[in-house]
Order: structure tokens, then sequence, then C-alpha cells
């Protein structure tokens, strides 16, 4: 399972970094989404995989074999709704910029007065 | 103890009156009173802990590793201290917004949630929760810094956000393999942990993660093509609160991370920070030279300067780190300033460009004395607060040997100096240039010029109390460098 998930990481953090080189501001956005999750399952990974246990001890006070950690999922948790707050910004920004320059290109863009 | 949880209490109950507050007038009483509220509770959490006593505190009843703890040692509380000055000053130049573009009831509520996010960042005690305020940071600087949605500010915003989103990306992936291998997030706790452990070459790949992160956010040399992409283009209101503070939380990050936690591995670490430092101050400092708008000179200026910072941080000797926290509490208020009153040539003259504008020490000789002020104190002028910064650092530069990081600085600090003089030469000396297409001359009111008197205020008693204030700044460094306070103050509850 770990090595599936690594895998899966390295190919997500592989896409993303492609993405973010297009030009288009969409692919761009894309590109963050994928990053943000390879660091969601990064995170989630790096603190370990205890697979079928509870993350807490018996109502008899007696402890299981070993406990789930419960803090990467509270962590993934928050950064998966952060994450998601900003991609929703991102794309009304983009929204509003196409609205004003009908593209999506970056190159077309003029860079931003040089002086 | 409730006292510390106050910097962030007070920013959430302001965002939450100016959801319901609809008319300017109100927004504007109720916004600088906030503010001042603020500046109070700041001064007395300030008192508090630099008298000895460390406010700590653990959120949720949980105890101290496993709750998220808020802490506040002397260099947070310095910190918070400046950074609401500059709040006060800011919420007070907002004032003059454009006011059909924007509404001042909308600026204050993203202005509060941007103080939330910088104030967290100065008192939380834990990891995962600075990367949290970070993100709410980054989150409301977003909309503050596309705040007119015209097409310069969007185009300039993507720029921002692409850079800042990576390193809160970079910071995420630090935190997390930190936490795999150490398996805490409070600092406190993980600066015990680390602190008895020599397997450096683990700890490194987090410490890199961090550094790229931070580093970002606080636009030294490799990374910080996003700030003079982005500084330009939003309101003067919004480039100067930027200016003063965004980039110093991400130093005032570094400098916590690497007092703290990552000495492992002193000797790759200070070189790789000194080479950084020297870069930052020749690549700001040179650009800023080469240009001729207030904006684009101050923003290069802003790069050159944090520089300063992460060479005290390097230098890693008490004096050192103080002389670092030193110049960034004077480089706050006194680069807030100067943009500040950049905006104010602006609105007499209606040009950023020094080639439009000009003849404003006859016009205004008042306003002549505010720019003085900020442009003495960054290029180090004795009697103001520059001179006290720079001197610590160089003289702590001596001291440890590095002598190469020591000629750089002051380089840097004559072409600082340049810079400022150019400013001064182009817009108040010289005549105002023959063919002006807009006659615009306003004048300035009292509530124009109060923000900046404000700063300029906080700058000269710097330089008048340096004594005192190189005690403090020397209290908060000696308290960094040896961090048994600080780790006692929260697990020992």
């Amino acid at each position: 399972m770990e090595v599936l998930l690594a895998i899966l990481v390295g190919v997500l953090y592989t896409a993303g970094v492609y993405m973010l080189l297009r030009r288009s501001i969409l692919k761009f956005i894309v590109g963050i989404i994928f990053l943000s999750n390879a660091t969601n399952l990064l995170v989630f990974l790096a603190a370990g995989l205890v697979p079928g246990q509870p993350v807490f001890l018996e109502s008899s006070g007696s402890a299981v074999r070993e406990l789930a950690d419960p803090l990467p999922q509270a962590l993934v948790l928050t950064a998966v709704v952060i994450g998601f707050g900003i991609v929703v910004y991102l794309l009304a920004v983009k929204y509003r910029l196409f609205n004003e320059t009908q593209t999506d290109d970056l190159d077309q863009l003029k860079p931003t007065e040089e002086d | 103890m409730t006292l510390a949880v106050l910097p962030i209490l007070l920013p959430v109950l302001m965002m939450i009156i100016h959801l319901l507050i609809r008319k300017e007038s109100v927004a504007a009483i109720s916004g600088i009173t906030g503010s001042i509220l603020l500046l109070v509770s700041s001064g007395f959490i300030a008192r508090e802990v630099l008298g000895g006593n460390y406010l700590s505190l653990v959120a949720g009843g949980w105890d101290a590793p496993f709750g998220i703890s808020i802490v506040i040692d002397p260099m947070s509380a310095l910190f918070l201290v400046i950074s609401s000055v500059i709040v006060l000053s800011i919420s007070i130049f907002a004032l003059r917004l454009p006011e059909r573009k924007t509404r001042l009831t909308r600026f204050y509520f993203f202005f509060f949630a941007l103080i939330l996010g910088i104030n967290g960042a100065f008192i939380t005690g834990d990891i995962f929760n600075l990367y949290v305020w970070f993100e709410v940071m980054l989150l409301s600087s977003f909309v503050l810094i596309t705040l007119g949605f015209s097409k310069d500010q969007m185009r300039a915003g993507i720029k921002y956000m692409a850079l800042n989103l990576i390193g809160s990306l970079f910071f995420l992936a630090g935190i997390g393999l930190l936490y795999g291998k150490t398996g805490t997030l409070n600092m406190a706790h993980l600066a015990e942990i680390l602190m008895h452990d020599d397997q450096s070459i683990l700890i490194n790949s987090s410490a890199m993660l961090f550094f790229l992160a931070f580093g970002i956010k606080a636009a030294v040399f490799p990374l910080y093509f996003w700030l003079p992409a982005s500084y330009h283009t939003p309101d003067i209101t919004v480039t100067s609160l930027f200016a003063g503070i965004l980039t110093k939380v991400g130093v005032y990050a570094m400098i916590r991370f690497f007092t703290l936690f990552f000495v492992q591995d002193p000797l790759f670490w200070h070189n790789l920070l000194f080479v950084i430092a020297g870069f930052t101050m020749l690549a700001g400092g040179m650009a800023a030279i080469s240009r001729y708008e207030t904006r684009k000179i101050l923003s290069y200026h802003i790069i050159s300067q944090i520089g300063y910072m992460i060479m005290g941080l390097a230098i890693f000797t008490p004096l050192g780190v103080a002389g670092a926290i030193f110049f960034t509490l004077h480089n706050m208020l006194a680069k807030t300033n100067a943009f500040v009153v950049s905006g104010l040539i602006n609105r007499m003259r209606g040009s950023y460009s020094l080639k439009e504008v000009g003849g404003l020490f006859r016009e205004s000789p008042l306003l002549a004395t505010l720019f003085i002020i900020p442009a003495f104190a960054l290029a180090g002028i004795p009697p103001l607060s520059g001179f006290f910064a720079k001197f610590i650092l160089i003289k702590a530069g001596f001291q440890g040997g590095h002598y190469w990081i020591t000629g750089i600085a002051v380089l840097t600090g004559l072409m600082t100096l340049y810079s400022m003089i150019k400013i001064w030469n182009e817009a108040f000396l010289k005549k105002v240039p023959e063919p002006r297409i807009k006659q615009e001359t306003r004048s300035l009111s009292f509530v124009d010029i109060l923000p900046s008197v404000i700063l300029g205020t906080a700058t000269l008693l710097m330089g008048v109390f340096a004594a005192s204030m190189v005690d403090l700044s020397l209290q908060a460094g000696d308290a960094l460098l040896d961090p048994v306070h600080y780790i006692e103050s929260v697990l020992s509850k």
C-alpha cells in the first residue's frame, strides 16, 4: 500500500509540475490542484499508515495491538479545505481575466508595464 | 493568560463587525478604533513578555505537546507591537482609497483577515497552525492584491499567487515529513526532540522544504521574482501594508525555525544563508538603482533589505540575531513609510514615475520632511534607527570574522543611499518637468499625512531610544539562541 501511494504521489507531482509549465492559466490551475493533492497524500503517507485499527483505546482501557494516528487525517482534511478555497478563488480570478482579455495564454498577456 | 489570544481575537471580531456594517463613515470609525485596540493590547502583551513572563496558552484543554499552543516570547512581542503600529497607520491611510472602486467596509474585512493571519503567525507555537495562518494571510492578500479587478492587477495577482502557492505546498510537504520523523507538531516539543538528535541528514530534507517555503515568502535571492512583478499594481494602501509586513512574516518564520530546531548542521546551513543573503542584497540593490518608478525602486529595495536580515541570522551570534531582529523592526516601519510617502507624491502629482514629478520641495516642505525620515533611516544615516541596525549587523559580522558579507552589506548601504538620493533629487529638488500633461497639484490635508507622521515618529523614537531597543533585541536574540525558557514555558504546564 505504501509503495503504491508513493508511486501515486510521484506521478501526481510530475503531472503537476508539467501542468505548471504550460502557458495556459487553466492548465496552471489544474497543476496546482495536482500538486496540492500530491502534497496531501505525502503528508498522509509520511505519518505512517496503520490500516484497519481504531484511533482509540478499548472501553476497558486495554490497548489494542496498534493504534492508528488520527492527527495526519485531521491535517490532510484541513489542507484539503484550504486548497479547495484557494482553487475556487483562482478560478474566479481566471474567469474575470478571461472576460477582460479573451485569452487564456500567459504569453498573450502583455507583461505588466516595465519602466 | 487570556491576554495571549487578543492579537487573533480582535481581528476576528473586527471582521465580523465589518461584515455587518454597511455605511462607509461607520466603517472608517470602527476600522481605526479596532486598530487602536490592537495596538493597545499588543503594548500590554509586550510589557508582560519583555518583563520576563512568556505568555503561553494551550487551546482546547489538551495538554502542551498535543493541543495547539500559543507562545509569545520577546521576538513575537516586538514583532506584534511594530506590526500594530503599521496596521494603525494603514487603517488611516485607507480612508483615501479611491471611493467608487473600493468600498471601505470590504477593504477592512480583508484587511483584518490579513492582520489575523499575520498576528497568528507571530504568536503560534505549532508548525501546522503556522501553516494555517500563512494560508489565511495568503488568501486575504490574494483578494487585496486584486481588489480593483483591473487587468494589470489580475495579471500581477496570478504571478503573485503562482509562486506563493508553490511555497505553501513546500511548507506543507515539509510539515508532513517532519511529523513523520518526529511525531510532533509543537515547536517547543520539536526543539526538545531535535536538540538531542544527531541524524542531521534526515532532518535536512524537511529543513530545505521549509527554507524554500519561507524563502519564497520572504523574497530571498533566487525566489524573489514574484515581488517586483506584483507590488506595483494594487492600490498604494495595499502595497504599503504588504511591503511593511508580509515579507517580514517569512523572515520571522525563518529566524524562528533556524534558531529553534534546525540547528543540527550549522556548517551547511549558515554558509547557505550567507550566500543567499549576499546575493539578495546585491541583486535587490542593483535592480533598485536601475528603476525610475518610485514603487519599483522601493519594491526592489524590500528585497535588498531582506538580505540584511538573513545575514544577521546567518552570523548566528546573539549580537547577529539581535541585529537581524532590530533591522527587521526598523525596516518594517521605514519601508511602509516610504511607500506611504510615494503614495502622497502620487496624490499630489498624479504619477509614480520620477520623470514626471518634481518641484515638491518648494511646494510642500512638510512632505519633504516626511520623506527624509524613512529615506535616511533606510540609508542608515546616524540619528535614525537604520544606522543602529546596520551598525549592529556590521559589528557582529566583523566579530564573527565574516568579512565578505560585511563588505557586501556596506556596499549595499551605499546603493540604498544612492536610490534614496535619486528619489529626493528627482521628486523634490528638480524643477517641475515642462511638458506636464496633467496639471494636477492637489494639496494634502491632515488626514493624508497622518499615517506618515505616525510611522515617522515611530522611526524617530526607535532612533532616539536606540539603546533600549538594542537591549530589547538582545534580550530577544538571547532567548532565541538559548531556547530553554521557551521550551519550559510551553511544556512544563
